[in-house]
């Protein structure tokens, strides 16, 4: 177990490292193979009418007069031991983990993403819990009343649900819910409260969103655990275990269920990571401040320092996550052992 | 909802609606009146343009909180580092410049008036020195009094650009600054008199390498609004900027929202221009722009703080429905959209060969391109938008009777430049801007007629200028002779809106706005305009450098740029002042 443990997570590492190198090579190094010059790059961060001389000035700040190795190496072993940075009235230090200040706001990045983290962690934990009820029940009772009026029905649902975009569904459940609607059930777009301020009106103003994002990946829960819970329905040892007298409930949840969940546990780790990463749609749609919503912007606004801080953050998640769902395999599955 | 709490809302609602009902006043006065009244006065009816030229729903009603969204953000609210003109609007609610335009409705509000100032800037004979005596009893917002040495501080900490970078350079170009000075924080002892001199508290004097007679459009920059330099933190003075006008910060947070109260040590009685009718201003950033719309045309946000106008979602639904277009407003912005005619590449070195794209544009479809007439704007014929002091109207390029163009004259030009079967070139525009990419095919199919190919060619906006079109070796390199472009002024005359992109003497190595016009007669009428002190005359320059801009062929221009604004729920004294192309942030109110 702890053998696999370190292999795991020295994978992990070199994963980290291997999309930091790639993502930092995409925005530093790719703009100089277009035959972009450190000053051309730094024009993007100066005013309208800066001079030639100020762009050389934007340039020496922003590092891009340095050899790109060095630039990711200082971007590197400022995550490790931090790093000074000249704010113009004086010089401060950004521990370590810093990522850096980004090049248009000049605030630490870091501090920047963990304020947004609650945001896209409650919103990705309120739709997972949404999404997991929701579909895996649609898909367990899908799969019991095959060909019903059920099945079909949520079937057809689930297949709009996979196919609307969220931007669409979003704006639309927006317009019926919101918007000065006198029966509207949640506050309008991009309210967030902190859940320390007020649980119910944190709640309150996310179940939109919440519900929003649960309708694409519940769609998607429910015909996956309708597809497995129909395959692990005719299994012998259900055939077995029902023979065996066992209560048709206990067939189901007990022997039926479990198997069928080690896809959906899959699926869930990669999906619930990659959205702790940012739900760019659903905050962009919804104004929620939170790390996905930070990415778009950091993008558009080609602000690397944030790009590449976001990125790490998402790499992070999703390799984490893919960790925590192997080390489950084993206890949802007693087929397998971790060695 | 449950039915307890749907039976307490509404109650509370005809409570309310109670409340309001009683408050509802008869007093109404101009916008640059005093406040002379607590009464709200009656919702006025709702009119298209009803914000334009005039006052829409005047009162002077005091108290209530104006809510404003933005889909986008300030590039900073630091008076040194900003130049967004709805950050230049907005700002004079917490900073107050040495003068501003005056909050008036229409041209009105392109007259530069006294704010921090007791009058407009007295010039030297060779307007190469000029002064100002700061009004008595104007405080910041921990009560210290304000003195010219915070207003010279204010500039200086401006001139840094690698610490404020977003800002204009104007006060870099122009200032007599010593060769040893590099900034406020790195060289702090080097005597700046020769630059800006402040003989007393309240008198400061600012000295010019070369005459200038419109520097009052300087003095109007937020770089003169007053900063303690105690309290100065640099890069981190964004936090907290401390206010001289009649609100100050109570949270600033880039990327996510800002909020202000009102500033206790603000007086009235120093401030002409200020009513200071509501009691604070909320604003969300980074809100998406369909929803923004949506949240707007219901009442949910009062204000779209940026003042584009509407996307292309809600701009149907607007010109649709009676009563929202009603409660909307077409001004016309400071700002042309148009296409850059480069003379690097050939055969576009040769003047008619760019006349022949002139007469061959289709002008209707580049207008349905930009958005049509009420989102994209008014067909143009000249660079200089119409909202500019001192703009003519001149057409050298007729596009026949329907504005399709004319091919017949097209072809002549063509002929004339020894290409009568046409040419190829390529044009640049920005990828991700829809309108662009719009114009672009309206401009391939237009001169196509002519034998005129055109290849398009997206590049990304955040790029565009620096390592895109508006590098002139990429340009040459890529045969780029057509590159869409746009520009809004700095402010409403000649020098705000063109010397940043038609004096050769800009043109750098990449990051270029002046793509194309290469003219030292150009670059002389420049000159003659900066040094002419009657406004009318110098107007008249800055119309003859239009005319020249346009007879060189260096432009196409396209639109003069609309936008379809909506009037938020609520707002009183709600006008567009010409000097911004917005509403005028500074005398809003909420009923």
């Amino acid at each position: 177990m702890v053998t696999y443990l370190i292999r795991r997570l020295i994978g992990a590492v070199v994963m980290l490292a291997v999309v930091s190198m790639v993502t930092f090579s995409i925005f530093f190094v790719v703009p100089r193979w277009a035959g972009a010059t450190p000053v051309d790059m730094a024009t993007r961060y100066v005013g309208r009418t800066a001079s030639a001389e100020m762009a050389q000035v934007a340039a020496q700040r922003l590092g891009f007069l340095d050899p790109v190795i060095v630039q990711y190496g200082r971007w590197v072993k400022a995550i490790f031991v931090g790093a000074d940075y000249d704010y113009g009235a004086g010089v401060e230090h950004c521990s370590a983990p810093c990522f850096g200040y980004s090049f248009l706001s000049r605030l630490p990045v870091w501090p920047d993403m963990l304020d947004r983290l609650p945001v896209t962690a409650s919103l990705a934990i309120g739709a997972a819990v949404i999404w997991l009820i929701a579909g895996v029940a649609t898909g367990v009772l899908s799969a019991l009343k095959r060909g019903s009026f059920f099945d079909r029905a949520a079937m057809s649902v689930a297949l709009a649900g996979v196919s609307l975009p969220i931007f669409f569904t979003g704006l639309v459940s927006l317009v019926v819910f919101s918007y000065g609607n006198p029966f509207r059930v949640t506050a309008p777009g991009s309210t967030y409260t902190p859940f320390e301020q007020n649980p119910a009106t944190w709640a309150y103003n996310l179940l939109l969103p919440w519900i929003t994002l649960a309708f694409l990946y519940a769609a998607g829960y429910a015909r996956l655990t309708r597809a497995g819970m129909l395959e692990t329905m005719g299994e012998d040892y259900i055939r077995t275990a029902r023979a065996k007298g066992l209560p048709e409930r206990s067939v189901v949840v007990r022997h039926g269920l479990r198997a069928a969940l080690t896809p959906i546990i899959t699926i869930f780790g990669l999906d619930f990571g990659l959205l702790l990463g940012g739900a760019v749609l659903t905050e962009s749609t919804f104004s929620l401040p939170g790390i996905g919503k930070y990415a778009i912007d950091a993008i558009i606004a080609n602000d690397l320092p944030k790009v590449m801080g976001v990125t790490m953050l998402a790499a992070f998640f999703v390799v984490f996550a893919s960790l925590i769902v192997d080390l489950l395999y084993a206890v949802v599955d007693p087929r397998v052992r971790l060695s | 909802m449950t039915r307890r709490s749907l039976v307490v809302a509404t109650l509370s609602g005809a409570l309310l609606l109670g409340v309001a009902a009683c408050g509802g006043g008869s007093t109404s006065t101009s916008p640059s009146g005093g406040s002379t009244g607590e009464a709200a006065a009656p919702a006025a009816a709702d009119a298209f343009n009803a914000g334009i030229g005039k006052v829409f729903n005047p009162s002077d009603k005091k108290g209530g909180v104006i809510k404003f969204a933005i889909s986008d953000d300030f590039d900073s609210v630091d008076p040194a580092d900003t130049y967004y003109g709805f950050a230049w609007d907005f700002l004079r609610v917490y900073g107050r410049s040495l003068v501003t335009y005056k909050p008036a409705p229409g041209q009105e509000g392109n007259q530069v008036v006294p704010d921090l100032a007791e009058s407009l800037g007295q010039a030297s004979d060779d307007n190469k020195t000029w002064t100002y005596k700061l009004r008595t009893g104007v405080k910041f917002e921990d009560g210290t009094p304000v003195k010219s040495a915070d207003v010279k501080y204010a500039v200086l900490r401006s001139l840094d650009k690698k610490t404020f970078p977003n800002g204009p350079t104007y006060f870099n170009d122009w200032l007599d600054l010593p060769k040893d000075f590099v900034s406020v924080y790195k060289t702090p002892d080097v005597k700046t008199d020769s630059a800006i001199e402040t003989p007393d508290d309240q008198t400061i004097v600012f000295h010019l390498k070369k005459g200038y007679a419109g520097f009052d459009n300087f003095a109007a920059l937020p770089g003169t609004i007053p900063v303690p330099q105690a309290k100065d933190t640099g890069v981190k003075y964004r936090e907290h900027v401390v206010a001289t006008g009649p609100y100050m910060f109570k949270s600033a947070e880039a990327g996510k929202g800002y909020s202000l109260v009102r500033n206790p040590n603000w007086d009235q009685a120093t401030d002409q221009i200020r009513k200071a009718l509501p009691d604070g201003y909320e604003i969300e950033a980074k809100a998406n722009a369909d929803d923004l719309d949506n949240r707007l045309i219901s009442g949910d946000v009062q204000v779209d703080l940026a003042g584009t106008g509407v996307q292309p979602a809600a701009l149907s639904r607007v010109l649709g429905d009676p009563a929202l277009k009603a409660r909307s407003d077409n001004p016309t912005a400071a700002r042309t959209w148009y296409w850059s005619i480069i003379g690097d590449v050939k055969p576009l070195d040769n003047l008619d060969c760019r006349k022949a794209i002139q007469f061959a544009a289709d002008k209707v479809a580049l207008q349905t391109a930009y958005n049509g007439p009420f989102a994209g704007g008014d067909i143009a014929t000249s660079l200089m938008p119409p909202s500019i002091a001192g703009h003519q109207d001149f057409n050298l390029y007729p596009a026949g009777a329907d504005n399709h163009g004319d091919v017949a004259k097209a072809k002549e030009a063509l002929t004339a430049c020894g290409q009568p079967n046409g040419f190829a070139i390529n044009a640049a525009y920005r990828a991700d801007r829809p309108k662009e990419k719009q114009a672009g095919e309206a401009l391939q199919q237009a001169l196509a007629r002519v034998g005129i190919k055109l290849t398009l060619k997206g590049y990304p906006a955040g790029d565009y200028f620096a390592l895109y079109a508006g590098k002139p070796s990429f340009n040459k390199e890529n045969n780029i002779g057509l590159a869409a472009n746009g520009w809004g002024a700095d402010w409403n005359d000649g020098f705000g809106f063109l010397s940043q992109i038609v004096d050769s003497r800009t043109i750098r190595e990449a990051g270029n706005y002046n793509m194309s016009v290469k003219d030292p007669a150009v670059d002389a009428l420049i000159d003659k305009a900066m040094t002419t002190a009657d406004a009318t005359a110098r107007n008249g320059v800055w119309a003859e450098v239009d005319k020249k801009v346009m007879e060189d062929s260096y432009v196409l221009p396209a639109v003069w740029a609309k936008a379809l604004t909506v009037r938020g729920k609520g707002l009183t004294n709600v006008f567009v002042n010409d000097a911004y192309g917005l509403y005028d942030y500074l005398a809003l109110g909420v009923q």
